[in-house]
């Protein structure tokens, strides 16, 4: 399942909810991204004060489903769970959770893996850092990020 | 066709949505791209050749010579930073 939303989470609570009478869970792998207090490109003079998430309606969720659909092909899932926010967050606060859950460990945290790396360049959000002026900055792409997603892909022997 | 813009596309360009209608000749995605170029300024700037840019047609990622019509969406943004 995937969600796409402006409010916060509760991480606890989404994983009771997902592992909760499915006895056939055995275990559960979650990935929580949280807004940092830095930007890393530049010095650590420069903090964040907030960060704005733009998306793509529409786009989003067709691409978190279609992501979702790859994983539970590759990997024996019992559930899936994929939450993105959009809006303005400050720094600690909740920005993604994925949530894996499948008989044995291997495929849950393989697949929890996988789905960050690829949502990272195949979802529609763009950050928008404020600095302590309250000025704004886009996010630049990281060809680590690409190259993290990549590594996933059959054909380049992984 | 409606046009789309996010991230800084949409702050440099100053539009989030637009329509326009394609004239015949423009048929793929680098002739769109093409159009909005001529009409110069902020777009020129915004679509220059030494910008990193990714495009999707109904909301899938397309390449420069995938097909385009007029009942397209089509939506210009920079390289996803999500996650």
């Amino acid at each position: 399942m995937i969600r796409v939303q402006a409010e916060n989470f509760d991480v606890g609570a989404e994983i009771n909810a997902l592992s909760n009478g499915n006895t056939a869970i055995g275990g559960i792998c979650s990935f929580v991204g949280l807004v940092r207090d830095f930007q890393h490109t530049k010095d650590d003079a420069t903090r964040v004060s907030a960060m704005t998430l733009e998306h793509y309606p529409g786009m989003t969720e067709k691409k978190l489903q279609e992501i979702e659909e790859i994983a539970r092909n590759r990997w024996p899932l019992e559930d899936v769970l994929i939450i993105h926010r959009y809006g303005r967050m400050e720094p600690g606060e909740n920005i993604v959770l994925v949530v894996t859950a499948s008989a044995h460990r291997k495929a849950a945290f393989e697949a929890c893996e996988f789905l960050m790396d690829y949502l990272k360049t195949k979802a529609p959000f763009w950050k928008l850092e404020e600095d302590e002026k309250g000025e704004g900055s886009w996010v630049d792409a990281r060809e680590a990020d690409d190259a993290a997603a990549q590594k996933w892909d059959p054909s380049a022997g992984s | 066709m409606k046009i789309l813009y996010f991230a800084w596309l949409r702050t440099t360009i100053g539009c989030a949505e637009e329509e326009i209608t394609l004239p015949d000749d423009v048929v793929t995605v680098a002739d769109v791209l093409d159009l909005l170029r001529e009409k110069g300024g902020a777009y020129a700037a915004a679509l220059g050749e030494d910008k990193v840019i990714r495009i999707a047609v109904n909301q899938d990622y397309a390449n420069m010579d995938d097909p385009v019509k007029q009942g397209d969406e089509f939506a210009i943004f920079p390289p996803v930073t999500g996650g």
